[in-house]
């Protein structure tokens, strides 16, 4: 089980001093926070990518492989990388290069974008979502997996004898994650090709998202990758925490009533009532964290976001010492001891290749000799 | 006997309102016309007062709360649907306005609609004809040819011609719906993950 944080990255004013970070320190935080998680014994440190303001990641592998730079452990990944606006040749050339600079360290998630406008600012059309995302996706799976790409298509210039570069690390991609609130194509998309499932499920009701992640799962199963429950799943959740409720919620409630997305909107009980929002002490995030898992199923990946809605930096440090030290700990420890043997653990470039390495040495004996087959009577 | 699902919306703001009295008057009438034609209804009833905080939450926050969830999906799978709003500032008030913003694009698709209102005063009668109609028009919806208003005085009744009383308009608007829906097939409503195209054709860009 991994655990992680994703950041939106939003550039918004600490509405308790009213003060507004600059873009560098805001970019400065990021990473600061990318830092804490490996220092905290977290997994995963995940970075959306948007186009518009008041966001400022709107280039991940950069920032990435700064992260990368100083640390050891921590895996990269995004939330989300936007597979309909980006050129997928430039996906596949800066996440390989990523992968080379971090040693593996990499996976991303794909996604469709936040905000109608940046479709025609890339030149595309919204209407034209879903098969973006499908024909670039194949495209960039080509170019991961063939080292030369005859490829033509409806969204991009043709490619003749055309090699991305670098390629891969160890001749394996990265592991991809699609990440959908709404749909079901895209469940189908990750199911089809046995890729991850990211449910960002942090507006309510999870009813819509249960019902999304069991179809990526019978697809998953369908597609002949695994049972459905080992199929990989990824969710989103959100928490604020102190020693004791109360002080988290009183020094909460300012962010929340003003936070950008959901503020001036559902009072804070009742956001935490019907969404993963948690506001209160390590066990309450703890217990609220385990009926993932009841409504879910067992996953593989868990994020948390800490950091948005005016947040300071040291008040999220605070908040991730504690997730580290008093709330992954157990939850860890919690979710392993549930989960089946058969399920598997998310993906990583070291298992990748093993797995890829395991399948090609039994690939070349087909001589082999034959089992008999046990008590098939007719 | 058939089934069939009646979805009532009834934007009235007080309690009791006659928004809510005319709801009830169409929704007996429904019931008792469909019953003639060996159809039994199986009504919903939505107060939109009752989900009004839930739709301000919806459109600020993008959270839909159970109970905005359960009337929303009850008018996408509904085989009939009543319609009733006061007027305010010469149309549907907002409130009513606001519900049906939130529902799904197809939800009304198709779906024969009796539209109502109640005002003040009788001049305002013809915003069943600039707003109501064109509204659901524009949702795809049938929309009934007798749509029914109601103002102060035809709660009393007696200064109008017999056929043009309340409850024979009532009367007349509830047989055209349960002509319309004895003759159709049970509603199939739309399922994101059921119509899910095939991976096959989302490829081949069908």
């Amino acid at each position: 089980m991994q655990f992680g944080v994703f950041t939106v990255g939003d550039v918004t004013p600490d509405p308790t001093t009213g003060r507004t970070p600059t873009e560098g320190e805001r970019i400065g935080a990021m990473v600061a926070i990318a830092r804490k998680a490996e220092e905290v014994g977290l997994d995963v440190f995940a970075t959306g990518e948007h186009h518009n303001e008041p966001f400022v990641p709107s280039s991940p592998t950069t920032m990435l492989g700064f992260v990368a730079a100083q640390t050891e452990r921590l895996l990269l990944s995004t939330a989300t990388t936007l597979i309909t606006t980006n050129d997928p040749v430039k996906i596949a050339e800066d996440y390989a290069m990523l992968q080379h600079l971090a040693g593996g360290r990499v996976d991303l998630t794909l996604g469709r974008g936040n905000t109608g406008p940046v479709y025609p600012w890339f030149g595309k059309d919204i209407r034209d979502g879903i098969p973006l995302a499908i024909e670039n996706y194949a495209l960039l799976r080509r170019l991961w997996t063939e080292d030369v790409v005859d490829w033509e298509g409806r969204f991009r210039t043709p490619l003749q004898s055309f090699t991305s570069t670098p390629r891969p690390l160890d001749g394996v991609p990265p592991f991809v994650w699609h990440g959908s609130i709404r749909s079901p194509e895209i469940a189908e998309q990750a199911a089809y090709y046995g890729d991850g499932f990211f449910a960002n499920h942090i507006f309510w009701p999870k009813e819509h998202f249960i019902r999304l992640v069991d179809f990526y799962r019978r697809r998953y199963e369908h597609y002949g990758h695994g049972s459905a429950d080992q199929a990989v799943v990824g969710l989103g959740g959100q928490v604020f925490v102190r020693k004791n409720s109360q002080d988290a919620v009183r020094e909460f409630r300012p962010y929340f009533d003003n936070a950008p997305v959901y503020g001036h909107g559902p009072s804070l009980e009742e956001f935490t009532e019907h969404t993963p929002l948690t506001v209160g002490s390590p066990q309450e995030v703890i217990d609220k964290t385990l009926t993932f898992r009841e409504h879910f199923g067992d996953y593989q990946r868990q994020l948390f976001l800490v950091d948005h809605a005016g947040l300071p930096l040291d008040l999220v440090l605070e908040q991730m010492e504690i997730l580290g030290e008093e709330v992954v700990p157990v939850l860890r420890r919690e979710l392993d001891a549930m989960r089946p043997a058969h399920v598997p653990d998310a993906p990583t470039h070291a298992s990748r290749v093993a797995a890829r390495d395991a399948a090609s040495s039994a690939a070349p004996t087909p001589t082999a000799p034959v089992a008999p087959t046990p008590a098939t009577v007719a | 006997m058939d089934r069939r699902s009646l979805v009532v919306l009834s934007a009235g703001l007080g309690q009791p309102s006659s928004t809510r009295l005319l709801a009830d008057r169409l929704t007996a009438a429904a019931r008792q016309a469909l019953a003639g034609r060996g159809v039994e209804v199986d009504v919903t009833l939505v107060e939109v007062r009752d989900v009004a905080r839930d739709l301000a939450d919806h459109l600020v926050a993008n959270a839909t709360s159970p109970a905005l969830r359960r009337a929303l999906d009850a008018v996408a799978a509904a085989d009939a649907v009543i319609a009733v709003t006061p007027v305010f500032a010469a149309s549907y008030s907002g409130l009513f306005k606001t519900f049906v913003d939130a529902l799904d694009r197809d939800a009304l698709t198709g779906v024969p609609v009796l539209v109502g209102a109640t005002a003040g005063t009788q001049r305002h009668s013809l915003v069943l004809e600039h707003a109501m109609r064109p509204l659901f028009a524009h949702l795809r919806a049938l929309v009934l040819p007798t749509a029914v208003f109601a103002a102060p005085e035809d709660w009393g009744g007696d200064s109008q011609p017999s056929g043009d009383a309340l409850s024979a308009r009532v009367d007349r608007a509830a047989g055209e719906l349960a002509e319309v829906v004895a003759g159709r097939p049970v509603r199939r409503p739309h399922d994101p993950f059921a119509d899910a195209p095939s991976f096959a054709d989302l490829l081949s860009g069908r």
